[in-house]
């Protein structure tokens, strides 16, 4: 496959699974049925749901205290999964892995999706990363939309996410995982354009479920070649099958799940639709576009680990969108003075760290899994404090408008120091323990995806750092008068607190002993990077680009602040601000030759196709009015015709007998 | 129970319906809707009955057969029975009618060319063509109803409809007559063919299945059937009076003409030219595979570009009937399932769609969506159900559509591969065209002229409220209607000859097909094993 | 006598009422050459009824005679009608009846 070969030259090619020794396989263990607390498993996803459905549908009659009730339900799935991680701890690693046959679902001959959920090592990661964060943005929440009229349609819509996104998680099947997938996707449009008065809420909502449609056309696809080829698409049967399936079946089907994260992951060529999500409030912008919702499409390449363990090209392509999504966030990010888009820009960079982890295979993806969880709160813990900050200032988002705010929201600015830190992947902070490992497996593949992730984190440090210095250090570039910014209630500075915290302890708490590895290695496989370097150095040469980069960045940006951004800059930062012109090219690709299309087909629809129609109509009707014009009223003409009509019939007929 | 003709009462009944309402004088408006109202829901229960009744898994191919000699000489009876196939779409007539004339209760007030009770008349009398033309096991018992159905739609439309009704009823008569005349050809020969090799000709359905017609004729014959269900479904090229049809008639008569009267077409593709003519659908399964993705990628764009309410919904459901056939002449068993599941949702979510744009264009005064803007401020509810049925049409997992949408995909593409690729980018153009729509109509600030347009009303919310939850319950377990509809779609396969294709790796122990693809080499499937 | 004479007869009577039925304007003349093309066919009725021997023509004959008779009631009275109300009995004034 020549396709194969161009992606494979592009990075330095993979060691082959029999040339290290040290590949630890996933175990192949067939889930047992849930028994125990684990029969509660359902209850996981029902709790959220029926908090949405019950706020959908009491409506007003809810507002005193719908938000209470849409923040207990979270809560309570939290506990429930808290409780079974325990019970899974007790458990030996071949047992841990649990289903629940709630019902068939779709049963049409050989089509078998049975709506059953499954809980493993894997899941459980997931199912406490969006009960925890997300119980803990539903409590900030409620501070942060106290003066909206409409905060109980808000929590409806956060507890349809979540109940979408732990099926997203739990599910057994492709089929039912795409329910979740697109579940999410709607929740997301329709907290995107919670502001639904407001014309650009409007648009970026629809935009973001559009693209994340082509998307899941990728996903679609997917799930019909595993049903082609494999005849089933249960995780179990796919990770037993897919070895006897075709080398080319499987690259398409890698190729094919890799559309579809890199629509939910807001990875490269779908990833315009981030930057606008913005337009969300900001706990949203936290939950759904920064620690869960679009590390999805992370999920769905390591689940989907032994289809890309057999495809090479399938994982190098994820490699490298990774990569050059990493460094695309991490260039936007830098020239943003909008701050909710500037940390939106560093979420696909985080992003791409992780799917260029996951595309590293084996050597990769507990760590991809890792940085994902870290991830997961100190970014939150980031949007938390950029919303305080927003909350403080008036709704105020222009960072060049901000400054010296550590004096007036000391939590806020301690809380997102601590977040700063820990994406920079500063020890002992979480963010050091993931993206140290991702760099190094990163070094492990060869040298070009290794110096890509190294020089993104000396980026991550420069844009973090700068958002950091023009928010809360430097002179004040606002007034008492106008903005008079304060700390936020006690309901958002708990959540923020309790992040903060997690940033700081929750990376060594995992990588202690390894124990993120040997968790994860049952369900995901591991294998121990053979690195080009020593590790040592790739450690020290990280740190030391992050400190340059964050000096850099703490020296430019720790003086005066322009409060409009300069026009005169180079050609690079103008490309930045215009998010390295996706949209304009999607606009000349698709939105204009489409629009194009579609007026063109609509005139031809009338005119050539309808003017057919009503041509043979038309043809018709001026015969008759021709051939009406006979119908003189003379009787005597009439007469005529009558009598010529009946002098040729029997002339005929005379003619005939002779 | 069993000895009742309850199929043949099914039919007699809105008639008599429609005769009684039409007996009532015109100033007891309110008791004629009152009584089609109390008619139509008869209806409904008797339809429970037979459903739960109905015995998915019996060993005859009809079920609660009736039948009477009609005219002797030419071999026609009136025979009624139905299968999963016809089932479901007489459950979808049964299930539209009564939420059709709550929610046009107003429509025919206040119209200065008709009366109130021809309208709820004509409706009933519709309903018992729906379930006749469905029910028929006669071939030319299906023709006459076919025929006959056009009737009251046609005064449906032309007299209670709006703008441009005359042209839209006109239109849609003679395209249905073109259509109708091929299929009276067809339906000669057929009679023809039929005698040379039976001695005696007939009409019945099952003896004509056992025909064995030689493929120039058969090619001949399908043809004639096809035509007329190509336009009554409508396929590209064939489409364009339902534009025009659904933008005249009032809501209620867009509903059944697009929800339940197109999909006879669909039903005519599955369960007569199939199996009368297996070879000639397995020769024409291409052409008609292309006709069916041009049809899905056309009408979606052509959607895009409507600024019509009315005329955008009848595109959207040009496009979903594409899927539909095919999902049929895919001939696979999740295609054919999938399309007649298809056609039972699209029902419940065309019709909710042209139901709430008919409340909103009510409200506003007019079906144009660039007069629309902001509705969401000042009427959140009727925004939400509107939303629900939008996400309904392009096939939001979760909803029921999904589920009929991803089989008629998986079974085509186990077949043709580059269609279904092709069909699936439809999804997309799906979602622009729901969610353009939306955004324009329901968004942004309330544009002049909107603030007025007030919340969704009980009676309103009645009618649609069925519709929502059978959508979405039929989203999460679809097990009822697809227990019912398999074995029917089994039969029409075994008659065509067609067996599912084997997953790409089932060298080593399959079963053949019917069974879930458990290899003997797996200790258990995630289905079986939950089981447990 | 032979058929034929009576056949002749009635061909050059039909001619006649034909020709009159075309070339006059008068609606009474008219009518009166569209009672003789009748009568014509009636006389070759009866005389092929006498050459067949049977009954047949004749009775059709008088089915002809009984149907003129009608005609001529309907047709005077609409041609009265039509005098009072256009002051006159032309059969070209009332081509109202066209397209």
């Amino acid at each position: 496959m020549t396709f194969s070969t161009v992606l494979t030259s592009l990075a330095t090619s993979i060691p082959l699974e029999e040339h290290s020794s040290d590949v630890i396989a996933p175990s192949v263990n067939t889930p047992a049925a849930a028994s125990g607390i684990f029969t509660l498993m359902f209850l996981l996803i029902a709790l959220p749901a029926l908090g949405a459905v019950l706020l959908l549908l009491l409506g007003r009659r809810s507002d005193k205290w719908g938000h209470l009730l849409g923040t207990l339900m979270p809560i309570g799935s939290f506990g429930l999964a808290v409780a079974m991680y325990f019970a899974m701890l007790h458990r030996p690693a071949a047992d841990r892995p649990v289903t629940q046959h709630l019902w068939n679902w779709i049963d049409v001959g050989s089509f078998q999706a049975p709506f059953a959920l499954q809980l493993d090592q894997l899941s459980i990661c997931f199912v406490l990363l969006i009960t925890g964060v997300g119980s803990l943005i539903h409590i900030y929440s409620i501070g942060y939309m106290k003066g909206d009229p409409h905060r109980r349609k808000f929590f409806a819509y956060l507890n349809l996410f979540v109940a979408a996104m732990l099926l997203l998680v739990l599910a057994d099947n492709y089929l039912l995982l795409y329910v979740g997938w697109e579940g999410v996707g709607l929740a997301s449009y329709l907290l995107i354009g919670f502001y639904i008065y407001k014309p650009s809420a409007a648009v970026a909502a629809k935009k973001a479920f559009v693209v994340n449609r082509v998307g899941d056309v990728g996903l679609s696809i997917a799930i019909m070649l595993m049903f082609v080829t494999l005849g089933t698409f249960t995780f179990e049967g796919v990770n037993e099958k897919i070895g006897s399936a075709s080398p080319t079946a499987t690259t398409w089907i890698g190729l094919a799940l890799l559309l579809a994260a890199c629509g939910k992951s807001a990875q490269f060529p779908l990833q315009s639709w981030l930057l606008d999500a913005m337009e969300g409030p900001t706990p949203v912008s936290a939950l759904i576009h920064a620690a869960t919702m679009v590390t999805a499409g992370v999920y769905l390449i390591v689940r989907s680990n032994a289809i890309f363990d057999l495809s090479n090209t399938a994982r190098t392509a994820v490699l490298i969108i990774g990569a050059i999504t990493l460094v695309m966030g991490a260039i936007i990010g830098c020239a943003k003075d909008d701050i909710k888009k500037a940390l939106a820009g560093s979420t696909m960079s985080q992003i791409g760290y992780m799917v260029l982890a996951a595309g590293l295979g084996p050597i990769g993806y507990v760590f991809a899994i890792f940085h994902l969880l870290m991830h997961g709160m100190f970014k939150a813990d980031l949007f938390l404090g950029a919303g305080s900050v927003m909350h403080g200032m008036h709704d105020e988002l222009d960072m060049r408008r901000f400054g010296a705010l550590r004096k007036v929201m000391v939590v806020t600015f301690v809380t997102f120091t601590f977040g700063w830190l820990a994406i920079m992947g500063v020890p002992p902070f979480d963010g050091f323990y993931s993206k140290d490992k991702i760099i190094e497996s990163a070094f492990g593949q060869g040298w070009v995806p290794g110096l890509v992730a190294l020089l993104g984190a000396g980026v991550t440090a420069f844009y973090m750092t700068r958002m950091w210095t023009m928010t809360f250090t430097g002179k004040a570039r606002w007034t008492e008068q106008n903005e008079h910014p304060h700390e936020a209630s006690k309901w958002m500075l708990f959540p923020m607190i309790v992040l903060a915290i997690l940033s700081l302890v929750g990376g060594f708490t995992l990588a202690w002993g390894n124990s993120i590895e040997n968790w994860l290695t049952p369900v995901t496989g591991f294998a121990h990077a053979e690195t080009v370097l020593p590790e040592k150095i790739i450690s020290y040469s990280t740190l030391a680009l992050v400190a340059l980069g964050a000096l850099i960045a703490y020296r430019q940006y720790r003086r005066d602040v322009p409060l409009t951004a300069p026009q005169h800059v180079s050609a690079l930062t103008v490309a930045a601000r215009n998010d390295l012109y996706g949209d304009a090219v999607n606009e000349a690709v698709f939105m204009r030759p489409g629009q194009w299309l579609t007026r063109s087909l609509v005139y031809f629809d009338n005119k050539g196709i309808d003017g057919v129609v009503n041509g043979v109509a038309a043809t018709f009707g001026g015969l008759s009015g021709r051939m009406r014009r006979l119908q003189s009223g003379f009787a005597r003409s009439y007469a005529l015709a009558m009598v010529v009509g009946a002098v040729l019939v029997g002339a005929s007929l005379v003619l005939v007998r002779m | 129970m069993n000895n009742m003709p309850i199929l043949t009462l099914m039919i007699v009944i809105p008639l008599l319906g429609a005769l009684a309402v039409m007996l009532i004088p015109e100033a007891q408006a309110k008791l004629a809707k009152w009584f089609a109202l109390g008619v139509s829901l008869l209806v409904f229960v008797m339809m429970v009955a037979i459903a739960t009744q109905f015995k998915a898994d019996s060993p005859d191919q009809f079920q609660f057969v009736d039948s009477f000699t009609w005219i002797k000489a030419f071999g026609v009876s009136f025979s009624l029975g139905v299968d999963g196939i016809a089932l479901v779409l007489i459950a979808l007539s049964v299930i539209l009618v009564p939420l059709v004339i709550i929610a046009g209760w107003n429509d025919a007030d206040d119209n200065p060319h008709a009366s109130v009770r021809g309208y709820f008349a004509l409706i009933l009398a519709l309903e018992a063509c729906m379930i006749g033309v469905f029910a028929a096991i006669d071939v030319f018992l299906f023709y006459f109803i076919f025929e006959a159905m056009l009737l009251p739609v046609y005064f449906l439309i032309g007299r209670y409809g709006g703008q441009n009704r005359q042209y839209a009823s006109m239109k849609f008569l003679i395209y249905s007559l073109v259509g109708g005349l091929f299929m009276l050809a067809s339906l000669i020969g057929l009679y023809v063919v039929a005698g040379k090799e039976l001695g005696a000709g007939t009409f019945d359905f099952q003896t004509l299945t056992q025909l064995h017609i030689d493929p120039g004729t058969q090619k001949l014959l399908f043809l004639g059937f096809f035509l007329a269900f190509a336009i009554k479904a409508p396929l590209v090229p064939f489409h364009t009076w339902l534009p025009d049809a659904a933008a005249a008639s009032t809501p209620a008569t867009a509903v059944l003409l697009v929800g339940v009267l197109d999909k006879v077409g669909t039903f005519g593709m599955l369960r007569l030219c199939l199996p009368l003519f297996p070879e000639a659908s397995r020769y024409f399964a291409p052409l008609v595979i292309v006709l069916s993705v041009v049809g899905i990628i056309y009408g979606a764009l052509l959607a895009i570009g409507q600024t019509d309410l009315k005329r955008l919904i009848a595109y959207t459901s040009i496009s979903h009937f594409g899927f539909i056939g095919l999902g049929i002449f895919a001939m696979t068993t999740q295609g054919q399932s999938g399309s007649t599941f298809y056609m039972f949702n699209h029902g419940l979510s065309t019709g909710a769609l042209f139901l709430l744009a008919g409340f909103l264009m009510t409200r506003r005064g007019s079906n144009l969506i660039p007069s629309f803007g902001g509705i969401n401020t000042v009427a959140p509810v009727l925004t939400g159900m509107f939303l629900i049925a939008g996400l309904s049409s392009m096939g939001l997992p979760g909803m029921s559509s999904f589920v009929s949408e991803f089989l008629v995909l998986a079974g085509a593409f186990a077949k043709y591969k580059v269609a279904a690729i092709i069909a699936t980018t439809g999804i997309i153009l799906a979602a622009i065209y729901i969610l353009l729509m939306f955004q324009r109509m329901m968004t942004g600030p309330i544009k002049a002229g909107c603030e007025k347009v007030g919340e969704i009303n009980k009676r309103e919310l009645v009618a649609i409220v069925p519709l929502v939850l059978l959508i979405i319950g039929l989203g999460f377990y679809p097990k009822p209607a697809l227990d019912v509809i398999n074995p029917a779609v089994d039969r029409v396969l075994t008659k065509v000859g067609q067996v599912d294709p084997q997953p790409a790796i089932a060298g080593v122990t399959q079963t053949p097909v019917e069974q879930p693809a458990v290899t003997s080499t797996a200790p258990a499937t995630s289905a079986s094993e939950g089981a447990l | 006598m032979s058929t034929d004479h009576y056949i002749v007869l009635s061909a050059i009577l039909f001619s006649l009422g034909a020709l009159g039925v075309l070339i006059r304007r008068n609606a009474i003349v008219v009518f009166m050459c569209v009672e003789m093309m009748l009568n014509a066919s009636n006389l070759a009725f009866v005389a092929f009824s006498r050459q067949a021997g049977n009954l047949d023509g004749q009775t059709i004959a008088f089915f002809v005679m009984i149907v003129a008779a009608a005609e001529v009631v309907i047709g005077l009275a609409i041609i009265v009608t039509i005098y009072r109300t256009r002051r006159s009995a032309s059969i070209d004034e009332p081509n109202l009846m066209k397209y």
